[in-house]
């Protein structure tokens, strides 16, 4: 980037479209293209080798998705700073309303319909909730951070939407969006030996908590410690999806050509079991390549972060980040079986709308915090 | 915030978001290693699992081989069975169509609950039998209304189908679905719909009747419905099998006697059972469409045992068709000669028992040939002391009385013949009275039918023939169908002829007791041996009042036997009958022995029919006579 690029930006708050989509990172663009382009030869291959019902909606989501990210992209960050709260409030606001009003989904209410679209508000409230806290700890000092009553307000700014979502119930999104705030604290500076506590004390109150789960919530973590106890129930998914991992070999079995997935023995094959789908029919190779597609989003929120000369777009991007990253790390470690199964999709690739709308607006801020990451915005001056 | 504030912040995020970074990486590097792990390290394993899952492998039961008679006439077959299939994804309200279908055919409430029950049970493309066993018109109802029945088709099965029904029941046996102690290694048996021999040569020869099972590879989905088929591998059909049994004799013999009444005809050179057949019998195609329960207890319940086969499980005393062994015994033993008379008063006294000669007269001085000729009492008494009930036994064992004749029917009685060591054994003394009735074939003794037409057999020819049922298997002639595949009992000819001729005296002599078996016209010469059996005690008192059989209820009569052998210069056929109750072997046993044998000698002495040379075609192996008698000049001399 030039000095008179910078320039431009700097001093003029309202700097061209044109500038701005000039400094829109168009690898990063395609790097997303490419993943939701595996998306899309796995949703063909779930859908019995069409792209109806699976392949072609994903495609069209995407094409919106990614409209919707440049859109967003373009709008200056000083202004999304400015709706972090209301937007927060949005949210707190949305996940009361399914717990009052939403309609009931296996045996949660996590759903909320507006209009045409199912919304999951609970997702979009791990982005709100980066937001927030990203603006909370903006002008925050070393020294401030350090101040335990400052810590107060974000604990519970994170506390209310945790347990309105584990509430629902949904102890996997409840832990992430817990995850996603506490990455935001440790990116801001809070003390290691505060991290330190709080996960004694989790430790410390596991036990009990264990005792007031759900007996599904209960029966997986049980099963990810034994798949084998009961082969046919609970521990199926677990067992049939290691077989068409493991079954797939290092080059796989060929395009349309998964068993596992083709005869149906996969369940949910086309949401949380997609990453098998790819790594039954395109192996070691294939999955590999599909986790390092992900590896380079995370590493590229990494790169947004470490580049911002603002601490609120270092805080969105690192939070943006993180989020992006349990979604992959917890969906792969799931099919895998290394971690209790629960229903987290694969972004840009599992079929899904709501899904795919939130990983596009984070994806979106994520831009918009690049292409402003040069902003005047805060104390970066004396 | 200052310039360095902002410098220490800037720096600790860098710090802590590469850290984050960094155990972000660790984590994806751990996924890498699972993924590695699973599909190099385990991923045989899991390919294996993986074709498992995939593959099923589906049993074709092969058709179950078919039975002929010696004639080549087909006595168990497979029929089709037409029958009514119900898939539940198809019909569009299962409740509708059965509905509909039972106005068609009426299906009873049981039915109706059965097929509910089955549909529940299996998955709902697995079709469930509606109707089985469907007659024509039936099922041209069914196909006629077939728009209105969605979900319903119908299929063929096959099913075992009895041509001869009861004629031949307890030879040939019946089918039935297999019971847990039917479960062997054959992996056929776990097939829905097969069926195994439950008794009769259907159960002895099962393992050949039933063939090896094909194999079907099929490609399933998860819930089980056939994607494709991969690979097939037909079985073997079951090996035919033809029966010794002639089925138009057996059949003739059946239409002869009445019940209680058992006939076994024997080849006397090589043991095959021409005719074997026991009143009442059953309808053993009542099996195959499945039994009533109201059926079953009728049969299992009737005091005439239908179900039970007498030639083979009927035990009977012998009474004086015993007499040609216990004479054999004493000529082997030196006990008497050959010509050596014995008086006969009418009663024998030992010490202070008396024992009858049922002739209350006597029959004065009698060597072998006569006491045979006239069934004295009298002699066999004192000729059984002399010998001694061991040597008896010994003897009666040699003839195939009270031992396993081994016979292709699973369950066959073997029999009793006493001894000395056995009455010990059982903590009872054996006195010499014990061997003095035992001389005249009453006592312990308990002998089949069949062991008494073996005997026989063994008395006409010299020779062990053991009787049995299979002529040819799967196409081959069984062991045995050659008289030189049996040993000689090793008896002098000398005893064996004089025995011959007592047995000829009895038919063929004036004062015989059984003049009335002599065979009619050029049929040949019979000589056989009659024999009555109380199954009541006679008191002295009803003996002095003039006790009269005739005046007894029918089962305190005696039975009546009649064993016999033909034609006399040439032996070929023995025949052994037992009528219960008959109150006399020669009254009534004689006379069918004697039209039994008339019929046997005239069916296989006639040159074969073109029907049945045309049969011959058609069988796997044929014999339209006996062994060694194809040839009509051979036939009868």
């Amino acid at each position: 980037m030039t000095v008179f690029e910078r320039r431009l930006l700097t001093r003029d708050r309202g700097a061209g479209l044109l500038k701005k989509l000039w400094l829109v990172p168009w690898s990063f663009v395609l790097l997303l293209c490419a993943i939701a382009a595996v998306g899309y030869v796995a949703l063909y291959s779930a859908g019995g080798g069409a792209a109806e019902p699976y392949a072609s909606r994903h495609a069209l989501r995407f094409g919106f998705g990614v409209v919707m990210m440049l859109s967003i992209a373009m709008v200056d960050i000083r202004v999304i700073a400015r709706l972090s709260w209301p937007g927060y409030a949005l949210g707190v606001a949305l996940l009361v309303l399914v717990a009052v009003h939403g309609e009931v989904g296996k045996g949660a209410q996590r759903w909320i319909e507006l209009g045409p679209v199912q919304l999951q508000p609970s997702e979009l409230m791990k982005i709100l909730l980066v937001l927030a806290l990203a603006r909370w700890f903006h002008r925050a000092s070393w020294e401030r951070v350090g101040n335990p009553l400052f810590l107060i307000p974000p604990t519970l700014a994170v506390l209310l939407p945790v347990g309105l979502i584990l509430k629902q119930p949904n102890l996997g999104t409840g832990l992430i969006a817990a995850m996603v705030g506490g990455a935001v604290f440790w990116a801001a500076g809070v003390r290691w030996w505060k991290f330190a506590l709080i996960l004694a004390m989790a430790g410390g109150i596991a036990p009990f908590a264990y005792e007031r789960l759900h007996d599904y919530q209960r029966a997986r973590i049980q099963t990810f410690l034994d798949p084998e106890s009961d082969p046919l129930g609970a521990g199926y998914n677990i067992i049939q999806s290691k077989i068409a991992l493991g079954s797939g070999g290092l080059w796989g079995k060929g395009f349309l050509q998964g068993t596992q997935g083709h005869l149906n023995f996969l369940p949910e094959k086309q949401t949380d079991f997609i990453f098998t789908m790819i790594a039954e029919e395109f192996g070691l190779v294939g999955a590999l390549g599909t986790l390092l597609l992900l590896a380079l989003v995370v590493l590229f929120a990494l790169a947004v972060a470490l580049r911002a000369r603002h601490q609120y777009g270092r805080l969105v991007a690192v939070g943006l980040g993180v989020n992006f990253f349990l979604y992959t790390f917890v969906n792969i470690a799931m099919v895998t079986g290394s971690i209790p199964v629960g229903g987290v999709p694969l972004p840009l690739i599992s079929h899904g709308g709501s899904a795919m709308l939130t990983t596009m607006l984070g994806c979106g801020l994520l831009l918009s915090v690049h292409v402003h990451r040069d902003v005047e915005f805060g104390a970066t001056r004396e | 915030m200052s310039r360095r504030d902002e410098e220490h912040r800037r720096s600790v995020f860098t710090r802590r978001a590469l850290l984050l970074g960094a155990g972000q990486f660790g984590l994806l590097g751990f996924l890498a290693y699972r993924l590695q792990k699973l599909t190099l390290e385990e991923g045989e394993r899991y390919a294996t699992l993986a074709e498992e899952n995939r593959i099923s492998t589906r049993l074709i039961a092969p058709p179950r081989g078919r039975i002929f008679d010696r004639g080549g006439r087909i006595v168990a077959a497979n029929a089709l069975n037409w029958r009514a299939l119900l898939v539940a994804e198809q019909a569009e309200d299962i409740g509708a169509t059965l509905e509909t279908f039972s106005h068609i055919l009426p299906l009873s409430e049981a039915e109706r609950a059965r097929i509910e029950r089955d549909i529940r049970r299996r998955r709902r493309f697995v079709p469930v039998v509606v109707r089985d066993f469907l007659s024509w018109e039936e099922m041209a109802r069914i196909e006629v209304n077939a728009p209105d029945l969605p979900g319903i088709g119908v299929d063929v099965g096959t099913t075992r189908d009895y041509p001869w029904a009861e004629h031949l029941a307890h030879v040939v046996g019946y089918v039935a679905p297999p019971a847990e102690a039917d479960m062997d290694d054959d992996p056929l048996l776990a097939l829905p719909g097969i069926r195994v021999g439950r008794a009769g040569v259907e159960r002895f020869h099962d393992r050949a009747l039933r063939g090896r099972a094909g194999t079907l590879e099929l490609e399933v989905n998860a819930v089980g419905r056939v994607v494709r088929e991969l690979d097939r591998r037909e079985g073997i059909r079951g090996q035919d099998v033809q029966i010794s049994v002639d089925a138009e004799l057996q059949k003739a013999v059946r239409d002869r006697i009445e019940e209680g009444t058992s006939v076994v005809v024997l080849d006397a050179r090589n043991g095959e059972v021409l005719a074997m057949a026991s009143q009442p019998s059953f309808d053993p195609n009542l099996f195959s469409s499945g039994i009533s329960a109201a059926q079953w207890r009728e049969w299992t319940r009737s005091r005439a045992t239908p179900l039970i086969n007498k030639t083979t499980n009927g035990l009977y005393a012998p009474g004086s068709t015993f007499k040609m062994v216990v004479g054999l015994a004493a000529l082997e033993a030196r006990a008497i000669t050959p010509t050596e008379r014995i008086a006969c008063p009418g009663h024998y006294d030992l010490g202070d028992s008396r024992f009858h000669c049922w002739r209350r007269g006597g029959h004065g001085s009698l060597d072998l040939r006569n006491a045979l000729k006239h069934s004295c009492d009298v002699y066999f008494y004192e000729v059984a002391k002399r010998t001694g009930i061991d040597r008896i036994a010994a003897m009666a064992r040699r003839f195939g009385l009270g031992v396993d004749l081994e016979i292709e029917l699973p369950g066959t009685k073997s029999g009793f013949v006493p001894t000395r060591e056995w009455r010990i054994r059982q903590g009872k003394p054996w006195n010499l009275g014990d061997t003095v009735v035992h001389g005249i074939g009453q006592g312990f003794y308990q002998l089949t039918p069949l062991s008494l037409a073996t005997m026989a057999a063994r008395l006409a020819t010299g020779r062990a023939v053991q009787p049995h049922l299979t002529h040819a298997l799967g196409g081959k002639p069984a062991r045995g169908i050659q008289a030189e595949d049996w040993p000689s009992l090793g008896l002098p000819e000398r005893d064996l002829k004089l025995v011959r001729e007592g047995m000829w005296a009895v038919v063929n002599e004036d004062g015989g007791t059984a003049r009335v078996a002599r065979l009619p016209g050029n049929l040949g010469v019979l000589a056989g041996k009659t024999g009555t059996t109380q199954v009541r005690r006679v008191s002295r008192e009803q003996r002095e009042r003039g006790f009269r059989v005739e005046s007894q209820p029918r089962e305190w009569r005696p039975h009546a036997l009649f064993v016999a052998f033909a034609p006399f210069n040439d032996p070929q056929y023995a025949i052994s009958v037992v009528v219960e109750h008959g109150t006399s072997g020669a009254g009534a046993a004689a006379p069918l022995a004697r039209d039994i044998m008339a019929e046997v000698i005239t069916r296989f002495r006639a040159p074969p029919s073109p029907a049945a040379r045309s049969a011959e075609a058609r069988a796997p192996l044929l014999a339209g006579a006996p062994a060694g008698s194809a040839a009509p000049e051979a036939a009868h001399r």
